[in-house]
This record gives C-alpha cells, structure tokens and sequence, in this order.
C-alpha cells in the first residue's frame, strides 16, 4: 500500500480520463476524409482526399483565415506590450493598488465571454463606434494580455535582482540592462505567451461575434456552418486544419518553457 | 546624453518608473474595458419603450424587475443548476488525472500528461463542439456503439426519460451536459494539479503509518489540501458554462440558458437594456463566487 505504485483503481481512472478527453479530436481526423456529405454517418461509407481540394478552392475560407490570422497577429503583439509591462511593474516593486491591477488583468477571462463582448457592444453603441476590423482587435488584445502577463510575471519572479544591480553596477543603464539582460532571460517566456495569446485570439467566438459585425473570422465562419451547414466536408476539411494549426503553437510554447525552472541568476 | 540622464532618473525613482510601466496596460484595461462594463452596467439602469422599441434613456429599475417573470427566472435557474451539475461532475473526472499526474507520473509520463491535457484545453473550442454534434447524431458514433454491443434499447429507454432524454442525445440536456463537461473539463485539472503537487508525499505516508485507510487519508488529508485547487478549477467550468451561448445554440433542447437570453435580446430584438441586465446575473454570481473563493485561499493555487 505505501509503495510508489499508483493503485489500479486510480490509473484506470486516469486514462479513462485522458481517453475522454482525446477520442472526440481523433474523431475529426476520421471525418475529414469520409465520402458521406449528408449527415454525420458512422462508420464512414468510403475514404477520400477530394473534400481538401474542395476546402483549398473556396475563396471564403481563405478570407476568414486571412482575416483570423490579422487579427490574432495584432491582438498578440499588443498584449505582449501590455501584458510584459504590467508583469514587469507587478513583479519588481510592491505599490499600492497592486492587487487592483492583478485583478483587473484577470477580468476579462474570469468573467464569462458573453459579458467582455456585450460589454464591449454597449460602449460601440453608446460610442457611436461601426464595427471593424480594430472593433475585433480590440476584444481580443484585451483578453489576451493575460496569457501574456502569467508567463511573463512567472518568469520576473525567478529573475534575480542581483542580476540587474550587477549590470547597473557594471555600467549600463537602464536601457542597456533591460536590453541585454532582462529581455534575454524572459524571452522564452515572453514567446510562449505570445504563442498561447496567437492561439487564443486565433480561436475566439464568443467576444468576436459580438464586435465583428458582417466580418467573418474562421470560428465565424465555422459557426455559420454549424448553426446552417451548407457544405459539411468542408467544415471537417476546416476542423481539421484548425486542430493541426492549433497544435503547432501549444507545441512550442511547451518546448519554450520547458525545464525554466532554473533561470541564470536564480538565487535560492 | 539624454538617454543617460532618463535612466538615472528612473533607477532613482524607482516609483516614477512603475508609473510609467503601469500608464499604458491601466490605460487600456481601465478605459477600453472597465469602461465597456460601466457602459453595460448603465444600459441595465434604462428600459425599452414597448410601443417605439426605442431605449429609454432615463434611470429605472424595471429592466432589473424583468428578469424576475417566470420565463427569465427559469432561464436563470436553469443555467445555475447546469453550471453546477457540470462543475462537480468535471472535479470528479478531473481529480484522478490531476492525482495520478502530480503524484505518479514522472519523466515521459509527465511530460504525455501535461500535454495530454495541455493539446485538448487549447483546441478550438468549436472544433470541440463540433466532434460532439458528430458523436451524438443519430447516425453517429454513439448510437453505432450501442447497436453494436445490442444495447440500443437502453439507449432508448434513457432517452424516453423525461427530463433528461429527448429526441436523440443531441438534441437532449444531457447532450448539453456532455458538451459542457468535455469542452471545460481541462480547466479543472490543471489547477488540481498545481494544489496536489504541493501536498508532500510523507503526509500521505505519515497518515497511513497512523492508521487511515484509503479512504480515510483521500477524505481527511488529501481532499482538504486539493480544495483550493478545485475551487479555482471550479472558477474557470462555473464561470465558463454560465456565460456560454454557442454549446446549448448547437447541442441540446429549445430551452434557453443566460448567455442565449443576453445574446437574442441584443440581436433582433434589439433590447439592450435587458440584455445587459442579464449580463449582470453572471457578473454578480461570479463576483460572490470569487468573494467566496478568495476566502477559501484558492487563488493561490491557479
């Protein structure tokens, strides 16, 4: 009983577990080759790669994805700015208002999606603000600062002090030490929560059908189809991209931060 | 020159320095979004002409009054007991992986764990939904299974079930269930995870040497040293599944939840007013949630 050995019990559970959190992405791999394009038929009648040349030719697939990729490479490179600025000032010095600031980063992703879009809708319509394509930005930099501002405040936190009175007293100034000192040791962390923010804006519905208007980004687009499905191979084809699109960042974000724990200067 | 004396300036006033870091993220977040919700919070406070179905912009608490007609209640009711059922039922399935991952898993192990639940909480979230519409279709994966094993007539008796069948899963609450329950269920293991790692294994062992069964160690030292790990998961599948209106859009029953409600009143029927005061319903539930929780100590663990 006190051996290092999980209990049957427990490991069933586990891979139960990690079973039901799998099967139904696997299932989308099956899909997006199948010949059925009626209904949602299991087993799939037939194989097929014709449904990727399809999916490759539609021109308003490809204007969403465009439009999807704009908006999360603007949104990301916003949050990084804020979101390392908030981590840099929370993690070096204790002020007043700290935990108000904190809070305030947290927010918009504690509180449920449908409330940062409906808010945002009511300022556009108080605002006389029309929607655009900044309308978009807008929500989604807003909610990705986070993302940004947890990698970034973890990783301060391990970056000595000393490091940073080493190079002042060495001679640099402030901006040669934030230059080569600082950003080098959070830069992994800073791209991995760029990566996480890309993924995150990349993926958003919720807040976007709320300050897009007519626009369409890809989980529009994909939500249009669910709701009315015009031409269901299609959003398999779609599907299945977005899960390997997705998976590339998730990926590299994990090899980017992996073993950090020890960062140069980390004094214990 | 110039570039010299800022620098001076800023490492001696350390202050001035955390000034200027914090004006533009404060600037943004309190403006552009603190603004956004004050501007909600004052859409509640008008109401809608019922004759011109223009807003009233004068201060009233009607709109709030609304919400209390038994249709609205409903709507409210009903996604409080759906954000709970799948809050609990998510810490139940959650707890295991969490364990096993904190405590057993090592070198690849823990490496397959962490991104086995790393790759499903960062999937398109409509991908998600969209793999359940394929499971639970007539003609899906589910149904076939059930035929397969000749259990087809226990599926049918479960779905002849009044509140909890329907149709077919689909178009039933316990398709809404499922769907809720798998698209959030990777926001409770992790903050799980992070409070077990903390609890040290010769606790787990000391109990044991003292006499506790299984049982009695999981109830009186384990769970209590989880449970700020779950109410911060709980955070993320409460708040997630109170606010959503895509999931029960696409899966499940006609019956309406808050974010469906907020989402119609808005859009066609172009009543703001309610709309926000709707919003509001999720706002302060959360806001005593976390009232709750910050008690509790949970956010040390997110």
């Amino acid at each position: 009983m006190h051996s290092d050995r999980a209990p049957m019990g427990l490991k069933i559970a586990a891979g139960a577990g990690l079973l039901f959190m799998h099967l139904p992405l696997l299932l989308i791999f099956v899909y997006a080759f199948t010949t059925e394009d009626k209904s949602y038929q299991w087993p799939p009648p037939g194989l097929t790669l014709k449904w990727f040349a399809v999916t490759w030719n539609r021109p308003d697939v490809w204007a969403a994805l465009s439009l999807s990729l704009k908006v999360a490479s603007i949104s990301t490179a916003v949050a990084l700015v804020l979101g390392t600025l908030c981590a840099a000032a929370v993690s070096r010095s204790h002020f007043f208002g700290r935990e108000v600031i904190s809070l305030m980063v947290i927010l918009p992703i504690a509180l449920p999606g449908i409330v940062t879009g409906i808010a945002l809708r009511a300022a556009f319509n108080l605002g006389d603000i029309p929607f655009s394509f900044w309308t978009i930005v807008l929500g989604h930099a807003t909610f990705c600062v986070v993302v940004v501002y947890n990698n970034a405040v973890a990783r301060f936190r391990r970056v000595s002090g000393s490091l940073v009175e080493a190079a002042m007293d060495l001679g640099a100034n402030s901006f040669q030490t934030f230059r080569y000192v600082i950003l080098p040791n959070i830069a992994t962390a800073l791209l991995a929560g760029g990566m996480l923010a890309f993924a995150l804006s990349f993926d958003e519905v919720i807040v976007t059908t709320f300050t897009a208007g007519q626009q369409q980004t890809l989980p529009i687009w994909m939500l249009e189809e669910l709701v009315r499905p015009r031409q269901r191979p299609v959003t398999n084809v779609v599907a299945l991209v977005v899960v390997l699109v997705t998976f590339i960042p998730i990926l590299a974000a994990y090899y980017l931060t992996r073993g950090t724990d020890t960062v140069a200067g980390q004094g214990k | 020159m110039i570039v010299e004396r800022i620098s001076d300036t800023l490492w001696r006033r350390p202050k001035l320095l955390v000034v200027l870091l914090l004006t533009p993220p404060a600037l943004w977040l309190g403006i552009i979004y603190l603004g956004s919700l004050f501007a909600l919070l004052a859409q509640s406070f008008f109401s809608i002409d019922e004759f011109s179905g223009l807003i009233n912009y004068e201060f009233t608490l009607k709109t709030y009054g609304e919400l209390f007609i038994p249709a609205n209640y409903d709507i409210i009711l009903r996604t409080v007991t759906m954000s709970a059922a799948v809050t609990i039922a998510a810490a139940i399935i959650a707890f295991p992986i969490a364990y096993f991952a904190a405590r057993y898993a090592r070198g690849r192990w823990k490496a397959i764990f962490y991104l086995g639940v790393m790759l499903p909480l960062w999937s398109s979230y409509l991908v998600k939904v969209y793999s359940w519409k394929l499971i639970l279709a007539k003609e899906g994966i589910l149904n076939w299974g059930f035929e397969k094993l000749h259990l087809g007539w226990l599926l049918q008796a479960y779905l002849d079930l009044p509140f909890f069948g329907g149709n077919s899963l689909s178009t039933s609450v316990t398709g809404t269930f499922l769907v809720f329950l798998y698209v959030w269920l990777p926001f409770m293991i992790l903050p799980i995870q992070s409070a077990l790692e903390r609890v040290p294994v010769t606790m787990i062992e000391a109990a044991g040497d003292l006499g506790a069964k299984p049982r009695q160690t999981f109830r009186h030292v384990l769970l209590p040293l989880a449970l700020p790990g779950v109410i911060a998961g709980s955070i993320f599948t409460f708040s997630l599944t109170l606010g959503d209106y895509i999931i029960p859009q696409l899966v499940g029953t006609s019956r309406r939840y808050i974010g469906q409600a907020v989402y119609a009143h808005q859009g066609i029927a172009g009543n703001i007013p309610l709309a926000a005061a709707f919003a509001v319903v999720p706002i302060l539930i959360m806001a005593l949630y976390l009232w709750a929780a910050k008690r509790k100590g949970a956010f040390d663990a997110l």
